[in-house]
């Protein structure tokens, strides 16, 4: 199998048994966590639910006082990582073509300098992330196997994205390959790992302020 | 002509002026990535350089490349120096058929054994030997004994340099590039459908002047010519970097001249010298004419997926597999939780309450 095989077969069967493993799978947990259900709660309710479970996903979004006094790194690169990636993500022009021939929605691209630039500022928080976090004993204590795969996964489609993008090392074709090979082992690490706080993570804050407001209390 | 004529002699015979000629040394030592200084050099070996004989082989071709090097309107120094060249063989041009034809490729060999050029167009069918024959011999058969002798073999086109089209899904024939028939032989891949008459010519040009083949790329091919992407080299590339893309081929993005990346072009995997080298003598190429590349300069550039489907799009259908993965997931989920419940539900059905008698200790008494 030559490079230009590689990138048909990861362009390809690849891609489709990577998309097919990622749906089932998030979708499998999703439902299998919204099957838990919750028991009924026969106290009289002395708020609502929607409201302050919306506002909790907004507030718990934004970085809380105390945690940023604590932790200002934490917060900062985390929030840079997330910006930057979502940046190279859903603005960059390749990717909008993909996103349109899913969902049949198509939005203005970003210039590709200031695309390469939030990959770069990605790449950086990641690698200094890492950083911070062998750097400090409790952190390094904390993190397990999991911990690490997840951060290369995460790395690997931004670092082989750049490569092929500036054609460093290897013919673009291969790149592209090993950047679509690299997307791929994402999406079957996605639904296995704590990835999936991407899906999760909104629902679980509305559920926590939602049990709030009914209590009426403040979450 | 005879053999020992000078490229020199024979381009003054055709018409072409020193300064026409040197013109032509710059483009190709600019070409080759040679220093100015350079220019001399080059005009002096091509001037000395004797006719090396060519035995070119055509097999599963569709003549495409003979016409790039030699239909022009005006005959060009490249198509010259190809005319200049003792081409022993070569079905399309010779004027001897038959035995005659097969003798003068025995005579060639012999006489020039180990020094000549054998060059092939189109892919070799191994499916079967008598898919395609000439005089009765398997293209395959031809191959290895002509390359035999050869002091190199140069691949033209994409069929002969990486299978092309008749190597395409489902290769009814079996078609092989000339690399998996010809291994013990220095191989010059001149890969494009068809390739660029200067780019064969400089192929021809640098054995002229160096007396060897150029430094390859990992797929075989001249990096002077190969050594960027079209992508890279292209005059609508600002037009990628601002994000600005035609959507159909009559839109306004299309008159203004932007990026085709959205409706299929393949310059940015596809290694060739079109955005520079230009065809018809330097008038423009397929981009420059409003088409995105086919990318023909690359390997199985028939199957990459689509010629109008942007580069980084999956090749599978996959919006329709991940619906039915997402209705297998969710019916995974339902049936996963139902389970769920249902221990639950059974595990609290056969719960004994405890009551406060039950825990009360025996009197130790």
């Amino acid at each position: 199998m030559n490079s230009v095989d590689f990138l048909q077969w990861v362009r390809g069967p690849a891609f489709d048994a990577a998309v097919v493993i990622f749906v089932l799978g998030v979708i499998f947990r999703l439902f299998g966590i919204l099957m838990l259900g919750k028991k009924p709660d026969l106290a009289e309710p002395r708020g609502g639910e929607w409201g302050p479970g919306l506002r909790t996903v907004l507030s718990r979004s934004l970085p809380d006082r105390g945690t940023f006094r604590r932790e200002p790194v934490t917060v900062v690169a985390g929030y840079v990582f997330h910006i930057g990636f979502f940046i190279t993500l859903f603005l960059s022009a390749p990717h909008i073509e993909l996103f349109h021939a899913w969902f049949g929605l198509r939005w203005p691209a970003l210039p590709t300098p200031l695309v390469d630039a939030s990959a770069v500022i990605t790449l950086l928080a990641l690698v200094f992330l890492l950083a911070y976090r062998l750097a400090n004993p409790v952190r390094r204590f904390l993190s397990g196997f999991e911990d690490y795969f997840v951060w290369g996964v995460t790395l690997l489609p931004v670092l082989t994205g750049y490569l092929a993008y500036h054609h460093l090392r290897l013919p673009y074709h291969a790149l592209l390959a090993l950047h679509i090979l690299a997307v791929e082992l994402l999406l079957v690490a996605f639904p296995f790992t704590h990835l999936m706080h991407t899906f999760t993570l909104f629902v679980a804050r509305w559920y926590n302020g939602a049990a709030s407001g009914r209590r009426g209390v403040v979450s | 002509m005879p053999v020992e004529t000078t490229l020199a002699d024979s381009l003054c015979a055709h018409g072409i002026s020193r300064r026409g000629f040197l013109k032509f040394c710059t483009m190709l030592a600019s070409l080759m990535a040679l220093p100015p200084s350079a220019v001399p050099a080059v005009a002096a070996a091509l001037e000395k350089a004797k006719r090396p004989s060519v035995i070119w082989l055509s097999f599963q071709e569709c003549t495409g490349c003979t016409e790039s090097l030699t239909r022009s309107a005006a005959p060009t120094i490249e198509s010259l120096i190809f005319n200049v060249v003792s081409l022993d063989y070569h079905h399309t041009l010779q004027a001897a058929s038959g035995e005659g034809a097969e003798a003068a490729r025995h005579q060639a060999m012999q006489e020039n054994w180990g020094k000549y050029l054998c060059v092939v167009d189109g892919s070799i069918p191994i499916g079967n030997p008598g898919y395609s024959t000439i005089a009765g011999v398997a293209n395959a058969d031809m191959l290895r004994e002509t390359a035999e002798g050869a002091a190199a073999v140069v691949a033209v086109g994409s069929c002969a340099a990486f299978g092309g089209l008749p190597y395409a899904d489902p290769n009814p024939t079996g078609a092989v590039p000339v690399s998996e028939l010809v291994t013990d032989k220095p191989i010059v891949n001149v890969s494009g459908c068809p390739p660029i008459p200067v780019v064969i010519s400089g192929v021809l040009a640098h054995f002229l002047i160096f007396g060897g083949i150029p430094e390859l790329d990992t797929l075989g091919r001249p990096r002077v010519f190969y050594g960027q992407t079209i992508h890279d080299r292209c005059y609508r590339r600002p037009f990628y970097d601002k994000g600005l893309f035609a959507r159909s081929f009559d839109d306004e993005g299309a008159k203004r001249g932007w990026c085709l990346y959205t409706l299929g072009c393949k310059g940015p995997m596809t290694y060739n010298a079109c955005a520079t080298a230009k065809w018809n003598q330097g008038t423009s190429f397929p981009i420059e004419a409003g088409h995105g590349c086919i990318g023909c300069s690359q390997p199985n550039f028939w199957d990459a997926g689509g010629f109008y489907q942007p580069l980084s799009l999956p090749t599978g259908a996959v919006t329709q597999t991940a619906a039915y993965a997402a209705a297998a997931g969710a019916a995974a989920g339902l049936a996963a939780g139902a389970l769920y419940r249902r221990h639950k539900h059974a595990r609290q059905a056969v719960h004994e309450s405890v009551t406060v008698d039950d825990l009360e200790k025996p009197d130790k008494s």
